[in-house]
This record gives C-alpha cells, structure tokens and sequence, in this order.
C-alpha cells in the first residue's frame, strides 16, 4: 500500500506519546533531586544505576533512541512535503490570527528541544556511560554530583530554563494533536484529552523547570 | 403542427405505459452512443450521471469551476413528495391536482401526474445517496408544509435542500468519472448547437481560460441550462446564470414556450443601492411562522415596532383568509407589490414590506424559532446588520424562476431532433406559476426518472445513423459564427459595459414586463430593447484578450438576454389574460385577482424565431384538460 | 468611503504575478465586497483596462465560488463568512486592503484571483459518493436514522467546497474539506458499507493532489464558512486507522 503523509504523522503521534510517557517516568526519576542532600545523592545514584542495568530499561531506552530519531525524521519529511504543498507565499499574511502560535511553530520548537537533547545527553548521559565518574558510598557511579555541578551555573540555567518552554509549547500542542492524529473525534472525550494535556504539559513543564532553579539557589547560597 | 406526444391511457398509466413501450438499446451498443450533457445543476448532473451509469459515454459541461457550484445549490427550503408520511390526506393524485392548479392551469396534465408519480422515487434515490433530510426523533423523514399546498408534503435538509440535492447528483457523477463514463468540461461555455441533416449532433463550447473554441459531437445533446431570470439582472439567481445555451439553441429552430412567465419571489430582501448586484432570497418557509405587514397608512415614518398592532395591515391574512402568509407566490409577490404600489412600502427605499416573528416568537419561544430558521436570521444580520429576533425582517418580491423555456414534448424533447432540455431550462410542468419546493422536484425527476427513458428512446433511432465527426462542415460553420461574434464584441470601441445594458435591461423589464405588465407597457418596451440592443451592437465596451475574460462572457450572454428580453414582451404581449405569474393589468376584477381566459388562451404558446429584428412567429400547442375541471384559482 | 487597494495581478499560470495598486472612491457601506471589486472593474473598463478576474456566482454564500485572501484572511475579517458575504461596512475609511488568491500549490492561479480547485473534484472522485445507482434506492423510511445522526451528517455535508480551510492552513492541507466528506458519507448507514475503501483511497488523492497534511492548528475551523468542525478530521483519522489495521 502507499505510504500516506497520515501514516507519517502516525508515526510523529506514537512516538510523540511514548516520549511524553517517558518524561513522565524520568521527571519522577529527577524530582529526588529535591529531597535532601545526603539522600538525594544515594537515591539519584542507585535509580541511576538501575536504570542503566536492567534488561527491560534497556530495550526501553532503545525505543526511546528510536523514537526521538524517528520523530524527528519524520517531522522533517513532512515539513518538506508542507513547503511544497505551500506554493507561492502569501504577500500579505495574517492566517496567524486564527491559530495559535505553537501549534503553527512545532517544527521550531522541535528543533529548540532536538539541540537541547544533543547537550543534554553529552553532558550526562555520554559522561554516564563512557565517562570517568567518581563512585558514591554505595559503589554507584556519582551523577548527582555532576548533577549538582553543573546547576551551578547560571548560563546553564537559562539554556535549561528555556528549553523547557519551548518544550511545554510543545507539548501544550502536541498531546491533543497526537490524539486528533490516532482518531479521538468524539467531543466530549476529545475535550477531556485536551484538558488533561494541559494538566499534564504545565505539570511537566513546571516540574522540570523547578529543579535546576531549586539547585541553583540552595547550593549556591 | 407541434405534437406533445402524449402516451395513450389513463392519466395515472401513461407513464407507465410509456415506459413499457419505449425502445430499449442493448448494453454493448450504449457504449457506442455519446451524449452531451450541457450544464451540471440538479437536472444535468442527474441525467448525466444515470445515463453513464447505464452505459452510454457523457461529455458534461459547466461554465462554473466545478461541477458541484450549480446555482441549484441555493434552493433553501425543500423538495415536494406525495408519500403521504403525515398522514395527511396527501396523494399523487393531490400533488398532481395542487401543481395543475397551482400554475394556474396552463401546463399539461400528464406531464404533471408523471412529476408526482416520480416524486415518490426521488426521495428514495435522494437518501440512498446519502442526502441528510430531516428526521423525527423516532429517525423518520420529517415533512413541513410549503406555500400553495394544505398538506405537508416538503422533504428538507435545514435551509440547504437544494445544496444537498446537488452534492447527491454531484457525487454520483463524479462517481461515473471515475469509472471513466463521464468526461467533465469546467470552465466552458456553450456557444452554439450544432445541428446535422436537422438533427442535434453536438455543440460548439469555449473554453473560458485558455479561450479556445471547441467542437463537440454526440448522437444527442442535453441542455440542462437553468432558468434565465437573471435577464432581470436584480435577482434571486447566480450572476454566472444565463439564457445562453437555449437562446442559441432557439435560434436554430427549437421553440420557446411559456417565456414571459416568471415567477417573483416574495420573500427576498430588497435593493437597498444602486450598486447592488443580487436580491438575496430569504427561504420561504420564513412564512410558515412569520406574518406579513405594512403599515396601514401609506407613508408611514414611525420606526416599524413603534407601529400599533391596530395600525398594520396583515394584507395576506385579510384577503387571503384561508392560505393567508402561505399564498402561493405569484399571489403574494402581487399583493406585496400592490401595497407598496400605493405607497405602504417600508425600508429605506420604500420598497419592501414586513416579516414578523415577534407572533411567533410569543407563543412558540426563541428557542423553538431559532431552532428552525437560525441560519436565516444569522444570514439577515450578515448581510444586512440587523436582529431579525428583535425586529421585522424586510422583504420584497425579486424575480425568481422562469416556469417558461424550450418547448418540449412528452419526451423532454425540443422541436428540434436529438436535443433535450431538461429542469427549469424546459418549460414543461409547472404551467404560469410554479409552486414552492416543486422546481428541485422537477429538476430531479427530469434527470435521474425521465430522461433516462426518453433519451434512449430516442436514440435507438440512432444506432444505424451515420457517424458524425467534428470535421463535418457544419461544425465549421457553427464554429465561424461563434468566432465572428466574440472578435467583434472584442473590437468594439464602445463606451458601455456589458453589466450596463444588462442593469437597463433589467430595469426595463421590471417595470414593464415584470409582475404585472400592461398592452402599453409592453408595446413600449419592444421599442425600448429594439434601441437598447442596437446601442449594444455598436456602444459596447469589452476590455482584455480572448483568454480568461469576464467581460467577454458577459457581452455574450447580455446579447442574448436583449434578444430573449424582446420575446418575452411579445408573449406577454400576446396572451391577452392574466394567469400564474402573467398578470396582465386589463384582466383582472374589481379586486385586484387575476383573471383568466380558457376560451381563448388555454394553450401554450411556441414561439420560432425568424430571425434578428423579425416578429417571432407563434404557434399553439392546445391544452386538454380530461381529469381536472378548470375553476378559478381561488386562495381565499 | 475611500479605500486603497492592493490587488494581485497575474496573467495565466506560468507568468509571475505581482500587486497593483488602486484607489477607489465612493464606496457605500451596505455593498457587499464583491460589488465593491464590481465597481472598480466598471471603473477600469472606462480607462480601458483589463477587468479584475474573480470567481463568483451565486452571491449568497452558498456556492462556493468566491474566495479570496483579503488582508491576509481567508474570505477576509470575519469568521465563518464568504467573501460575498463580507460587506464594506467591515472596512474603515482610508484604509488599506490587501486582496490576493487563494495560495497552495494545488490551486494553481488561472487569472488575477481565479484558482483551480480541481483538486476537490478529484478528491471526491477517488471516492467520495455512495455508490447507489439510479434505480437501486428502496424506500427511503426503509432505513430510519436517528435524529441527531442526521443532524450530524448534514453538519459535514454542509460543506460548499470554497477552499478556504486550505488557503488558511500552513500546510495548505485538505483535511478538513476531505474529513468533512468522509463523515458525512460515514455517519449514516447507507454509507458504512464503503467507508473503510473510501478513506484509503480519498486520504491517498488528497496526497496525490498536492496538499499538505494536517498539523491540528484549526485554523480552518475559524475560516470555514460553513463553520464546519475539526473534529471531522479525528473521525477521518480514526477511520483511516481503523482501515489501515483491519485492511486484509
């Protein structure tokens, strides 16, 4: 059968939910960061090893690759398909007034968040994996410190602080348009959807900004 | 001598016996068989569509973008069918009788039996198609009544009846596209017919982008035109609507009929400008629940819901009693123009006259009627800026729907061999006044019931014929005289647009051979579109090249309204009566009701055309009346 | 009043097209825009000039002919209207107004701000009908249908084909026009029997035909003049899902 532009936004539907599960999973994982210093550092260490020993955990964390690759492969398929649908360009253009922003813009923030993962995983999960780290008490490998570290400086902060923004506008837009995508038409339920992916982009946009800032100010004073 | 070729029988076996008798064409000959089918409304894409579904190979044309854009669309309030779901003591025979008598007995009686025959049909292939009518809340089809009737026998799909007919006929022939039967031509114009050893055998079209002129044959050809009540310029109809396709048609010896018979509709809004291109119409079946005003004393200025209840003059209700705001149209659009004749009229121009829902409202809730007629209102305040809730609405008569065209017999057949018109384009069922939800009706039945019959009757005839090709001299010269015509319009010097002989056109004609016309008048307005035309030949002004020109479109089509706009004073001229629309000043009684006369007019008039500047030539197809007595057409 | 116009001007499909500047004066509040393009024409053909080509027809919003991108809006500043259903009275004196065609790639500019949008009709083509042929209908009361289901179907079917939910979308996507089709022809019974085949290969046209997929901003929602619902294109993507996995 032909490939359809709606098989691929299937695909930017599933693996936008399974990242948006993922978040969920690894939000919980950093929010025992908040907990005092002296736990936090052997809890974040031990879930961190568990998370890097599990059979199960792995093939998971290969889909998660997969899916971050294929979203936005796929995200870049179909925006060339969109500028060619475009034709000519509008000489005087105010569409913008009758749709949001972010849903118009998921393509930058994509990128915004796509740039922000490639530094996200090289200073932590490259250095996690192949890097030279410290031992905690408990034998795990010491990323809290790292963790610590790095929120310790404020340019760090602000790339961080940002990359969660672009993130929740993203997610603000994608949670119902995946939902839209995978065939939820009926209005009651299509509203529910919708609420619950504002609850739930504020919840994870919000705890994940917490975390560098509540870092940031109680080791630093 | 024209002959309507009726069916032997009874009026309720005719068709039947028709349909039992007709030649038939075997499958593996359709295929060999071309049809042109001109227009895609109601009538064309239906009869397009079942004739490519039995077999036969379909050349459709539309001057519109797509064929689902046919001014067929804007039908708002419904489509009439006797099934009787109301339990209401309707019948064919009912429908029949209301329709007969409803255009004022001037159509024949077994073409309208087989309208209502075949309604019951229509409404079946319409849901089967997927046509969302109304349902009752137990899921079945919901009926209303329509003016003119006193059963409630309309089918209706919210206000978009028309438009939802139409998506059914257009996807069923772009069903046949697909499957390779049909061939579509948007964006083409038909400018000539083409006829071979007198026969119909294919058209001259231009293509309205590229402007080139194209030669189409086939063993029969099909106008499915619509009607021309846009010679009017100011009314209900689509601006793209023309008299074009027929007009040439007659001037190759089709006869016209019934020309001068056009119906105005009571319900549309009123001119407000000069400038104003369109007389928006307001579904009728606003007077199911609206009442209709003006104020009593004539020149009233008080702002209108400052005007008594003692004060308005209810004139529908006070001489109508018994079918009061639902009197059929050519009753009411008189009545509203009498009044504001006499200077009652309302609105900024005084031309209009009032609609009130606050009755209705009162005793029904704005729920209920907001329910019902919504989208009408938001359309009012649309186009108008007014909250028809709160205030009465503003109507007047606008011309409408033309009950003439070309002459056709039983067959849906002109005088001319091989060429059918079908729907509004023909004159056949609806007499001197066509009664509401009846025109979807006929447009429907013509093309999905009838002409499928009828066509292939004619062509079994054809199987033998000799093969004509687009090479054939005639095509050249029917091709030369389209040419010759579009180059002088585009060499023409002139100082006037098309859209300003069309507007005196217009203007013209509503007052001299609109809703009522007098001998005066008329003899007047032969003179005054005689030098109106001949300014046209030489004052016209077109700009632009051959290509995608609207200007070019337009000149083409005015030319033929100013010739079309001559006939239809001569018919009035002539038809020393009042009937239906036709309401001829000196026939009429003490109190204003028309008066009509069987011993001298009971027959249909056919008018040849003898060529530019002569008098049109009549001849009579006399109307025999077996079932129905002839009685005055009384709605008091 | 007095307004001053930017209108684009092109000759046919291949040349470039390019805006032109007017002034027109003497326009009153009650005409509708279309009269108000009318007025200019008659305006140029006194000077001589080629008219302003535009699709246009019925005049009262219901056939879908008339369309344009007036101010960077979709049949203009108000929602849920068509162009000739837009009236001057919308506009304030002196101001500026920018009238361009409808773009995508799939409708193509014929002249000025006529467009080919025979896109749709192939779209409907591939298969959006039920295939009931004259003849084959029974009893229309045979099948009842619940009220609401045919209120339903006929909010879909309400569609005028004007294009507009493409002219607004970024991805001049289809998706609206051709969900609104699927659920209308989905939603009753008589319908249900080609929906899985009809969504494959209406959803594969609307691909075939150039448009863009749909991204959910809903703009064409805000555009339509019908006011036809997003929640169409859910229905057509469930349909196309449902299709996809139970397709044998």
């Amino acid at each position: 059968m032909k490939q359809t532009t709606l098989m691929y936004k299937l695909v930017m539907a599933v693996t936008g939910l399974f990242l948006c599960f993922f978040l969920i999973i690894h939000l919980l994982g950093n929010l025992q960061l908040l907990s005092p210093p002296a736990i936090a550092r052997e809890q974040f260490n031990w879930y961190s090893h568990l998370l890097s020993g599990n059979i199960l955990i792995k093939i998971i964390s290969y889909v998660l690759y997969l899916s971050i690759i294929a979203h936005a492969v796929y995200a870049l398929i179909l925006t060339r398909v969109n500028i060619k649908a475009q034709g000519s360009q509008y000489v005087y253009d105010k569409r913008g007034q009758v749709s949001s922003w972010n849903s118009r813009n998921m393509g930058i923030l994509g990128t915004i968040i796509l740039i922000f993962l490639v530094i996200h995983f090289k200073d932590y999960w490259y250095v996690y994996k192949f890097g030279h780290l410290p031992l905690d008490a408990k034998g795990n490998k010491d990323l809290y410190s790292i963790v610590i570290s790095s929120f310790q400086q404020g340019w760090y902060i602000i790339l961080y602080e940002l990359s969660f923004i672009a993130l929740g506008f993203h997610l603000l837009h994608g949670f119902f348009s995946a939902s839209r995508t995978l065939g939820l038409y009926q209005p009651k339920y299509a509203k529910v959807v919708r609420v619950f992916g504002w609850a739930y982009s504020l919840l994870i946009t919000f705890g994940f900004m917490l975390i560098p800032l509540y870092i940031y100010f109680n080791f630093n004073s | 001598m024209i002959d309507a070729k009726i069916p032997e029988g009874n009026l309720a076996d005719k068709w039947s016996n028709y349909k039992d008798s007709s030649k038939l064409i075997n499958p593996a000959n359709r295929k060999k068989l071309d049809i042109i089918v001109v227009g895609t409304g109601l009538a064309g894409s239906s009869c397009a569509a079942t004739l490519a579904e039995q077999g036969y190979n379909i050349k459709s044309f539309c001057f519109q973008d797509s064929a689902r854009r046919a001014h067929s669309v804007a039908a708002q309030g419904g489509v009439n069918a006797a099934k009787n779901y109301k339990n209401d003591g309707d019948s064919v025979y009912r429908m029949f009788y209301d329709t007969i008598k409803g255009g004022d007995f001037r159509s024949r009686e077994a073409n309208v039996y087989r309208l209502a025959e075949c309604s019951l049909a229509l409404i079946d292939q319409a849901v089967a198609q997927g046509v969302p009518f109304a349902r009752e809340y137990g899921g079945y089809l919901n009926n209303r009544s329509f003016g003119g009737v006193q059963v409630s026998r309309t089918f209706y799909a919210r206000g978009q009846t028309g438009q939802q007919l139409m998506i059914g006929a257009y996807q069923a022939l772009m069903r046949q596209v697909s499957a390779g039967k049909v061939k579509t031509y948007t964006r083409h114009e038909m400018l000539d017919l083409v006829m071979v050893d007198g026969k119909a055998r294919g058209i001259i079209a231009r293509n309205l982008e590229t402007g080139e002129i194209e030669r189409h044959s086939a063993n029969a050809v099909v106008l499915a035109t619509g009607g021309y009540g846009k010679v009017y310029y100011l009314s209900t109809l689509a601006m793209g609507c023309n008299t074009s396709a027929i007009w040439r048609a007659h001037k190759k010896g089709a006869l016209m009929s019934g020309v001068s018979w056009i119906q105005f509709h009571p319900t549309c809004l009123p001119q407000i400008g000069e400038t104003q291109s369109k007389l928006t119409l307001m579904s009728e079946s606003l007077r199911n629940d609206g009442r209709i005003w003006v104020p009593k004393k004539a020149g009233d200025d008080r702002v209108l819901n400052d005007i008594p209840e003692e004060e308005r003059d209810y004139y529908l209700e006070r001489r109508y009693p018994t079918f009061g705001n639902l009197s059929p149209r050519d009753i009411s659009s008189r009545a509203a123009k009498e009044r504001i004749d006499a200077g009652c009229g309302v609105g900024p121009m005084k031309n209009a006259v009032c609609l009130d829902f606050s009755k209705a409202i009162k005793e029904q809730g704005l729920t209920k009627i907001e329910e019902k007629y919504g989208n009408l209102f938001r359309m009012y305040d649309k186009i108008n800026g007014v909250d028809a809730y709160k205030e009465p609405m503003l109507i007047s008569p606008a011309a409408h729907f033309t009950m003439g065209g070309l002459w056709v017999d039983y067959n849906l057949m002109t005088t001319i061999p091989g060429l059918f018109a079908l729907g509004e384009a023909n004159f056949s069922d609806h007499g001197a006044n066509r009664l509401g939800a009846n025109s979807l009706l006929q447009s429907c039945v013509d093309g999905y019931f009838i002409a499928p019959y009828t066509i292939p009757n004619y062509l079994s005839g054809e199987l033998k014929a000799e093969k004509v090709t687009t090479d054939h001299p005639a095509f050249a010269e029917a091709e030369k005289v389209v040419r010759e015509q579009l180059e002088r319009f585009l060499n023409l010097k002139g100082r006037f647009s098309a859209d300003h002989f069309h507007k005196t056109l217009g203007k013209l004609l509503y007052d001299k051979c609109g809703l009522s016309r007098t001998k005066e008048s008329l003899e007047q307005a032969i003179v005054e579109i005689k030098a109106l035309k001949k300014s046209f030949d030489h004052e016209l002004k077109i700009t632009g090249d051959e290509q995608v020109n609207s200007e070019l479109e337009k000149a083409g089509r005015v030319s033929d309204f100013l010739e079309l706009g001559e006939l239809m004073c001569y018919d009035a001229l002539q038809r020393e009566e009042s009937c239906g629309a036709h309401f001829r000043e000196e026939y009429q009684t003490a109190d204003g009701e028309a008066v009509r006369n069987d011993e001298d007019f009971c027959y249909v008039s056919a008018w040849e055309w003898k060529g530019e500047g002569k008098q049109p030539e009549l001849h009579k197809e006399p109307l025999v009346f077996d079932t129905v007595k002839l009685s005055v057409r009384s709605y008091k | 009043m007095k307004l001053y116009l930017k209108v684009w001007r092109q000759e046919n499909r291949e040349s470039k097209g390019d805006m032109v500047s007017y002034v027109v004066e003497g326009i009153s509040e009650h005409m509708s825009f279309l009269e108000m393009l009318d007025l200019l024409n008659e305006r140029l053909i006194q000077k001589g000039e080629r008219v302003i080509e535009f699709d246009h027809d019925c005049r009262e919003g219901i056939c879908g002919a008339c369309g344009m991108m007036i101010n960077g809006r979709a049949h203009g500043p108000l929602s849920g209207t068509t162009t000739c259903q837009l009236h001057m009275r919308s506009f304030k004196d002196g101001e500026t107004v920018y009238i361009e065609p409808f773009r995508a790639a799939a409708f193509p500019v014929l002249r000025d701000l006529k467009i080919d949008r025979s896109g749709f009709d192939h779209i409907i083509q591939s298969g959006g009908y039920i295939s009931a042929s004259t003849g084959q209908a029974p009893e229309s009361n045979s099948i009842p249908i619940a009220h609401e289901t045919t209120e339903a179907a006929f909010d879909a079917a309400a569609c005028i084909g004007c294009g507009a939910c493409v002219a607004t979308c970024k991805n001049s996507s289809a998706a609206l026009f051709t969900s609104a089709k699927i659920s209308h022809l989905v939603l009753l019974p008589q319908g249900k029997l080609e929906a899985a085949d009809r969504v494959i290969k209406m959803v594969s046209q609307m691909d075939a035909e150039g448009f863009g997929h749909c991204s959910n901003t809903e703009a064409c929602e805000v555009e339509c003049p019908q006011e036809i619902s997003v929640l169409h294109i859910g229905r057509m993507n469930y349909q196309y899902n449902k299709a996809l996995i139970l397709k044998k």
